[in-house]
């Protein structure tokens, strides 16, 4: 709150990402621009078997690169190493001192808080798919407790097993940023680092920090989690073209494109902002949070929960749908979530609808789920800069009910100064972010 | 409902921040399938801690945990969603569980409560959970791992090719954290802001602090926040023994077993559990004539830096800053706090970190005011821990009555906190609940007696 007692307004400062189209922002903007994909043949473990033999990873990443002490993260799971490039990225553009004990940016790490949506460390497969081989007897079909614990106490070890818990990511961004604020984690799903940005913005408005590291990390690309969504038949099976895979609004759509990474902004009260005289990249005006309440297999049919988060976040903002210039999907690909996001598109933008362009990154980045809207984000954030919105990629067969402007296929040069990026999560949490091109007033 | 009030969260000033109070509570504990069975072993001394049960645990290190009650969750479940109880992992049901008596208490009817006679705008109700990261049910992947074999080793190839096919198509969906959000809000029709807070034991405080934000700032009008866990799986509790965070010592003594702040302490015991409670904006209580058991009038966090993460810091920095942030906000001092409800796992060096970190908060007013460590009694229930200590501090609240701390025979040497050694009848105003996780979290939530 500032001193007259009114709300803080939020900007974002600094931006990083590690992705599967690159370990910066500006290489994954110009790729993303340029339409590339970041799918390929699957790397991390060998799913050659797999339905889906293919997905969007984080290729030749060292995190020890972008840390002077790196051995404070040597143990993290694969999303806390991308949060801790990501971050180091962020703090830099936003002229936040990492890694030193005296920081001079002019930033009390008390008043600087983290909110990442973030998920799980992959298991150690081979001991827990060990262990429970050891332990099972496949003729009386029961586990023997003291075989699987005697195989696990061997193979897993103490430091991989706390990696897998969730709140990781964020504990490795405390050590390297000495941030005392407010720490959060969250994970709603594909929805969680859109919801990790707009709370995190609630905190500054109502002044419980005056920034926060926000964002996103996860990695799903383990076993494990690549057969939980294939059983959910979630992902694309197109394993003889990966890079034209991810084809959201197409009539040929067959599932998403599963990738990973990190990305993080810095948010931070316009009042610290001025003070400490940074760039101010772009303005959060607007957030909106929804449950469906309708079924845990499947989005409500009309997309009411969508809607819902859409229209609390345009009231949020206190603008009306005409005035938002662009809208970053969700998009995942999938049957039904872009036949139904289309749906709620319209009915929110009603008349409008048709002249937004509303395009999917993930068509080229892949889903980044619990990291997937902090990504997205800092592409609205890009296209605000540069007045260019980022296609939709492999969509030369629109599917004949899904006739909204996706920006098929090459980016579009066009004024935009306010972007609207929705996320929604399986099970039904859904969240959509509005920035805006900072104007003082 | 204040609908006239701006939605523009950009433009409210701090007049228009509302007061926030609990007029529900729902727990299932290793005390019992309600909250009145929890208090009443909280207030006996009871202890929840048992030899496992779940399955053989002989070749563990640690062989106790605090194990629920049996129930069927079939009769916690409204005939509409009953077909979806079989994607519910231990977890999702003990938030279910939970989030029924918490929804019944308030006298707010629900569609999963009545639909008949809904008395609530699903539109403006929001829900903040705790949830831990739930491991999967190792037995019910064992066939497709045993199909996946090779040379008498586990091999991803045929896994891909033979194991996959035999996991359940619905299997992901069991173990999302989100979805014990997801299924409480189908049940009882909650539309409004829903969020999944994964802050391993400080879930749960986070979950309602975070809750009452959203209701102060006029996001939603009514909340259901808290959390659940399960730790009793073979996954969990191996891996609490393998960073050392669980008690080797009491095997055949459970109920000495975990002993927070005491000398002999020798780690944690965990447990499954589920703590919710039903916030809600004042007025809205107020215009409904509802009970209102407290109010939240201030919540602070931070977070414990420590290259060795698996503990916090030793001396508890994070957390004296979490306690002083919500001292701040609720605008009181530590002369006002009557009791404390500490994290106190039992683990010694977390322990006495914590000790300090109260010690420093609270300055020359730690020798008086009485700290009421619960999980001696209620085991270490991850996610659902921050839900319980609030619950067990409104019922201490209500009855002004502090029970007795247990297993806290000697003092561990490091520690100057008032520790209750037998219960008292005291009039409690203030109380502050506070907590803390491995990977460095912290959070406290100050209550206080409703007074209009």
């Amino acid at each position: 709150m500032t001193h007259d007692g009114k709300n803080e307004r939020v900007v974002i400062t600094g931006m990083g990402i590690i992705c599967p189209l690159g370990h910066d922002v500006e290489t994954m903007w110009q790729a993303v621009l340029a339409g590339k994909s970041g799918a390929a043949k699957t790397t991390i473990f060998d799913a050659s078997t797999f339905p889906t033999t293919f997905s969007s990873e984080v290729k030749d990443y060292d995190f020890t690169k972008f840390t002077k002490n790196p051995n404070l993260h040597k143990d993290g799971n694969r999303g806390s190493k991308f949060a801790v490039g990501a971050a180091v990225q962020a703090c830099k553009q936003a002229g936040i001192d990492v890694e030193t004990d005296t920081p001079a940016d002019g930033i009390d790490r008390k008043r600087m808080g983290i909110y990442l949506g973030a998920g799980e460390g992959a298991a150690n497969h081979e001991a827990f798919f060990g262990a429970i081989a050891a332990g099972w007897d496949n003729q009386t079909n029961q586990m023997d407790w003291t075989k699987w614990a005697h195989t696990a106490a061997v193979e897993m070890k103490a430091m991989h097993e706390l990696e897998q818990e969730a709140n990781m990511p964020a504990a490795h961004i405390a050590m390297l940023t000495g941030a005392r604020g407010p720490v959060r984690s969250c994970l709603t799903a594909c929805a969680a680092s859109t919801q990790s940005v707009g709370e995190a913005t609630m905190i500054i408005r109502r002044g419980g920090a005056d920034v926060v590291i926000a964002g996103g990390a996860h990695s799903m690309i383990h076993p494990l989690g690549i057969t939980g969504f294939s059983r959910l038949t979630a992902l694309s099976r197109r394993n003889d073209s990966p890079e034209t895979a991810s084809r959201p609004f197409s009539a040929s759509r067959d599932g998403f494109v599963i990738g990973e990474g990190a990305a993080i902004v810095i948010l931070e009260s316009l009042d610290s902002a001025k003070k400490r005289g940074v760039k101010i990249l772009a303005e959060v005006i607007g957030y909106g949070s929804s449950s469906d309440a309708f079924r845990i297999t499947d989005m409500h049919e009309e997309g009411r929960g969508a809607i819902q988060a859409m229209t609390r976040a345009l009231a949020d903002a206190g603008i009306s749908c005409g005035d938002v210039n662009y809208i970053n999907t969700h998009g995942t690909s999938t049957s039904e979530n872009d036949s139904i996001e289309t749906k709620a598109i319209k009915a929110v933008f009603k008349e409008k609808a048709k002249n937004t362009p509303a395009s999917s990154v993930k068509s080229t980045l892949g889903h980044l789920i619990g990291a997937a809207g902090a990504a997205e984000l800092i592409t609205c954030v890009l296209a605000i800069r540069d007045n260019i919105v980022p296609p939709t990629m492999n969509l030369n067969d629109p599917a004949p009910e899904l006739d909204l402007d996706y920006v098929p296929n090459k980016p579009r040069k066009m004024q935009v100064d306010i972007a609207m990026n929705e996320s929604f999560g399986f099970g039904g949490q859904n969240n959509v972010v509005i920035i805006k091109r900072f104007r003082e007033n | 409902m204040n609908s006239a009030r701006p939605q523009c969260t950009a433009y409210l000033t701090a007049d228009d921040y509302r007061r926030v109070v609990i007029t529900g509570l729902g727990a299932i504990s290793p005390l019992g399938l309600t909250v009145n069975d929890m208090w009443a072993g909280l207030c006996a001394g009871a202890c929840g801690i048992k030899k496992i049960t779940a399955f053989d645990p002989a070749g563990f290190d640690c062989q106790l945990a605090g194990q629920v009650p049996d129930y069927k969750i079939q009769e916690y479940v409204p005939k509409s969603h009953r077909k979806a109880v079989k994607l519910m992992s231990k977890d999702i049901e003990l938030a279910v569980v939970a989030a029924k008596e918490a929804m019944t208490d308030s006298g707010l009817v629900t569609k999963g409560i009545d639909p008949e006679k809904i008395n609530v705008t699903p539109e403006r109700m929001a829900i903040n959970m705790g949830a831990g990261l739930i491991s999967c049910d190792v037995v019910e992947m064992a066939p497709a791992v045993a199909a996946s074999i090779a040379d008498g080793k586990f091999d991803m190839r045929k896994w891909g090719k033979d194991g996959l096919d035999l996991v359940t198509p619905l299997w992901l969906l069991k173990y999302l954290p989100n979805m014990l959000a997801c299924h409480i809000g189908i049940i009882h029709d909650i539309e409004g802001p829903s969020n999944t807070i994964t802050c391993a034991e400080v879930a749960g405080y986070i979950a309602i602090a975070e809750a009452a934000e959203i209701i102060a700032r006029g996001s939603s009008d009514i909340a259901l926040a808290g959390g659940a866990e399960s730790k009793i799986n073979p996954v969990l509790i191996m891996r609490q023994c393998l960073i050392k965070r669980a008690t080797t010592q009491h095997n055949d003594d459970s109920e000495a077993a975990c002993r927070p702040f005491d000398a002999e302490a020798s780690g944690s015991v965990f447990g499954d559990g589920g703590g919710i409670v039903v916030l809600e904006n004042l007025d809205n209580a107020i215009k409904r004539g509802a009970r209102i058991y407290a109010e939240i009038i201030g919540t602070g966090q931070s977070t414990s830096i420590n290259p060795a993460y698996e503990h916090i810091e030793s001396d508890g920095y994070g957390l004296t800053i979490a306690i002083e942030n919500a001292i701040a906000q609720a605008n009181i001092s530590p002369k006002d706090i009557d009791l404390i409800i500490p994290h106190g796992v039992g683990i010694p060096q977390d322990d006495a970190a914590e000790a300090k970190a109260i010690e420093a908060a609270m300055g020359t007013e730690t020798k008086r005011i009485p700290v009421w460590p619960t999980k001696s009694m209620l085991s270490n229930t991850g996610a659902a821990c921050g839900g319980l200590d609030v619950i067990a501090a409104v019922c201490a609240m209500r009855d002004s009555l502090i029970p007795a701390a247990k297993n806290c025979t000697k003092k561990a040497a490091e520690c100057n906190l008032n520790i209750v050694k037998e219960a008292v009848k005291a009039d409690i105003r203030c109380i502050l609940c506070c907590g803390y996780t491995y990977g460095g979290q912290t959070a406290a939530v100050i209550l206080k007696k409703f007074e209009n």
